[in-house]
């Protein structure tokens, strides 16, 4: 059995968290969000330059030795924490935690030095609802040649790199040699796009189950991370309504101070409260597993496999949670600001479409139920 | 004990280790041997290790109390059965430390500590629940005597208790949060009558108490004149840090018994049932990991207000889980095992039926503070939201509808 994790955060944790709030309220107002996301370049690439070039946020989970910062996912969620709290539009879940863990698994060295760097950004093309372990490759391959769509991808428009399942292989592309499609998108500050490939030429960098688990482990980590983003989304949700309930007046008072609504709010609060603790355990979930399968390093296999149990469990059990509470914190959001809320010149609206987007995202709610059923053994009726 | 150095763990089982060699712990099983060697061990300061010195601690961190606790446990000295005077421990003598005169301390801390005296809690009557500062209970000054006339409920117990924590209204005059002073009550005194309070359960683990003009000295106040509300605030305060109890593994709960439930009987499954399951699991691991990451905070010295989260879930849970249990149950949960309950079986929680379980937990969002007042006190402390505006402060008691 793996040993206790540690929920709390740290002085690095708060001190990064500190510096990327920072940056986000200077550089990424909610008002630039808005305005962009309805220009023709939703991502925000100097944004982006920022946190992976600048700030080395790209690679913070990778080890040193292989070209990262050898923090660990559990600073990675902080990270995540703040961008979901300013609904940023920038690819770090795509391209520094789904498609990083990907190559991470495959032992791809030049190319997440590429990526940890910030000098390239990748994508898994999978649509973005797709789950861990339940992926249908739809992209074929003839030699190194692909051919094939895959829809709903997220955080690839603005990728150098994609990474391709097929039936039997992974396998790496240039974006160039793609086509991609926008895509009007529920959630317009993470635009997702179609990508077809018509005989595009290929890199296999993994076979068989490497290739399988490779796409496991990426999209599971992912799935444990985004958890952290719903919390932040959540949490901007929650701080945001509580403001304004003290700045709204009617009947000659505040309306924070009617009980009925105040109960709404400590729920709320309730509700985050343990999302948080949900999300932190899923970090550190993630954390162990890719600890235990550091490529090159002598892996024990035992405790790699009980590792990435418990990420699994940890994964599914943050995407049941925490999807839903941020889900309820973005309606309540809207709700109680009243017809304010309900306005496009209002931020709630992004945070609404975010968060209905994510709980959709690596597998709703009750599939997550499903899955995690499968593994604490309470089988089906 | 006069000690330069900082008191570490290292320091503390040194000190338990020199105790014990003085003190055997095996001759300490029962009877007089084992109340002379807790006494030994409150002489020595090694009861609660935060208290000051020569009241049964050293001015110790509370975090290091872990510490001595186990060394005692691992050479299997007799210990002070904490759940036997979990009032006296966790509210009356916090209360008594802090606003206790010297003499009180003396008096009361020594035997409290090693359960030779019980304490029970008279602050809830009939007419003031959530409302505890209406409370009408009359103390009325006699010379240097108090005349005390009232009635008490929800009391446990108080039917073995040697003494209570006692809130009372002293002035009707003057406005409900002034006009209270506290006490310590002599459950022996004349005047003094438990009658047991039957609950939905059928058994009875609280009690009514009826006070009758119970003579008081004034030596047994507890603070000033006119200061109980200040006081019966530090005891609550108490009462939201002591729940929450000890670390426990995933399913270590009453989740468990479902889950094992759906595992251990085909016949009680139905599909719909399958995802209400997995969705009392998956509340009931994020109400675990939220008191495990809760736990971490006050192991770090951290005081958050995490502990309203936990209470606040904990209780809709055990509701929501048992009459998940007696739904899946079927036939079997029509029928119910004993209503005559006395005043309680000595049986773990979690083995009782499940109708006893879902009939016991509709205390757990009343007691300890009703889910409604705990989210009060969410929105208004953590939240910073106003309160309701209030008619009831400024008028005096006795003036007030009721």
């Amino acid at each position: 059995m793996t040993a206790a994790a540690d929920l709390l955060y740290d002085e690095t944790d708060e001190e990064l968290r500190g510096n990327l709030r920072g940056m986000l309220s200077e550089r990424s107002p909610w008002s630039k969000v808005l305005a962009r996301v309805e220009s023709p370049e939703t991502c925000d690439s100097k944004l982006w330059a920022v946190l992976a070039g600048e700030m080395g946020l790209a690679g913070l989970a990778v080890p040193e030795e292989l070209g990262g910062a050898g923090a660990t996912w559990r600073q990675v969620a902080v990270v995540l924490e703040e961008l979901g709290r300013a609904v940023a539009p920038v690819p770090y879940l795509g391209s520094a935690v789904i498609a990083t863990r990907a190559l991470l698994h495959c032992g791809e060295r030049d190319l997440f030095a590429e990526l940890a760097s910030g000098r390239q950004c990748a994508a898994l093309a999978v649509p973005f609802s797709a789950m861990a372990g339940t992926v249908t490759p739809s992209v074929s391959a003839d030699g190194d040649a692909l051919t094939g769509t895959v829809t709903s991808v997220a955080d690839a428009l603005i990728a150098d790199v994609l990474l391709v399942p097929t039936a039997d292989a992974l396998y790496a592309v240039s974006a160039a040699d793609a086509t991609r499609t926008s895509v009007v998108s529920l959630d317009m500050t993470r635009q997702l796009c179609d990508v077809a490939f018509d005989g595009a030429r290929a890199r296999r960098i993994a076979s068989g189950p490497a290739a399988v688990s490779a796409v496991t482990a990426a999209l599971t980590t992912g799935a444990a991370l985004l958890a952290s983003e719903q919390v932040g989304v959540a949490q901007w949700c929650l701080d945001t309504t509580v403001e304004y309930l003290k700045t709204r007046y009617q009947f000659g008072r505040q309306v924070g101070s009617f009980q009925a609504l105040k109960h709404r709010l400590a729920d709320l609060w309730t509700r985050i409260t343990q999302a948080r603790a949900v999300a932190r355990y899923a970090a550190a979930r993630a954390a162990d597993a890719a600890d235990a399968a550091v490529p090159g390093a002598s892996v024990d296999a035992e405790r790699s496999v009980d590792a990435q149990r418990e990420e699994a469990i940890a994964a599914a059990l943050a995407q049941a949670y925490c999807s839903d509470a941020a889900v309820l914190a973005a309606e309540e959001c809207v709700q109680l600001h009243g017809g304010i809320g309900f306005t496009w010149e209002h931020p709630a609206h992004l945070y609404l479409k975010r968060a209905k987007s994510s709980a959709i995202a690596l597998g709703t709610p009750d599939r997550q139920r499903a899955a995690l059923a499968r593994m604490v053994d309470v089988p089906a009726a | 004990m006069t000690v330069a150095e900082p008191i570490t763990a290292a320091v503390l089982q040194k000190l338990v280790a020199e105790f014990l060699a003085a003190h055997d712990p095996r001759a300490a099983a029962d009877g007089g041997a084992r109340l002379d060697f807790l006494r030994a061990r409150f002489d020595a300061g090694l009861a609660w290790i935060h208290y000051p010195p020569g009241l049964g601690g050293l001015g110790a961190p509370r975090a290091l109390q872990p510490v001595v606790d186990a060394e005692f446990a691992a050479a299997g000295a007799p210990d002070n059965r904490p759940g036997w005077n979990a009032i006296g421990l966790g509210m009356a003598a916090p209360t008594i430390l802090r606003h206790g005169t010297d003499e009180q301390k003396h008096r009361f801390l020594r035997p409290l500590w090693t359960g030779e005296e019980i304490w029970c809690q008279l602050f809830s009557e009939p007419g003031a629940g959530s409302d505890l500062a209406g409370l009408g209970t009359r103390a009325v000054r006699d010379g240097d005597d108090w005349i005390i006339n009232g009635q008490k409920v929800w009391t446990s117990l108080a039917h073995i208790a040697r003494w209570a924590i006692l809130v009372t209204r002293h002035d009707p005059n003057l406005p409900k949060h002034e006009g209270m002073t506290y006490f310590i009550l002599d459950m022996h005194a004349p005047g003094v009558e438990v009658r047991p309070l039957r609950q939905i359960t059928g058994e009875s683990e609280f009690n009514e108490v009826f006070l009758t003009d119970v003579r008081l000295p004034d030596s047994l106040r507890l603070g000033a004149v006119g200061e109980g509300w200040t006081v019966a605030r530090s005891t609550l305060m108490n009462e939201r840090v002591s729940i929450g109890g000890g670390a426990i593994p995933r399913e270590g709960g009453a989740i468990g018994v479902l889950a094992n439930l759906w595992r251990d009987r085909p016949d009680v499954r139905t599909p719909g049932r399958h995802d209400d399951v997995m969705r009392a699991w998956v509340d009931a691991e994020a109400a675990r990991l939220t008191a495990t990451r809760f736990r971490q905070q006050l192991a770090a010295g951290e005081v958050g207000p995490d502990g309203s989260a936990v209470k606040l879930t904990f209780a809709t849970l055990m509701q929501r889980i048992a009459g998940l249990e007696l739904e899946m149950r079927g036939e079997e949960s029509l029928r119910h095992e004993d209503w005559d309950l006395g005043r309680g079986r000595d049986v773990p929680f979690l083995n009782r039926i499940a109708g006893y379980r879902y009939l016991r937990s509709k205390g757990n969002s009343i007691e300890g503070g009703t889910s409604e007042i705990l989210r009060n006190i969410i929105s208004e402390r953590v939240l910073g939201l106003p309160s309701e505006p209030r008619s009831d402060k400024d008028i005096p008691w006795k003036d007030l509808p009721r």
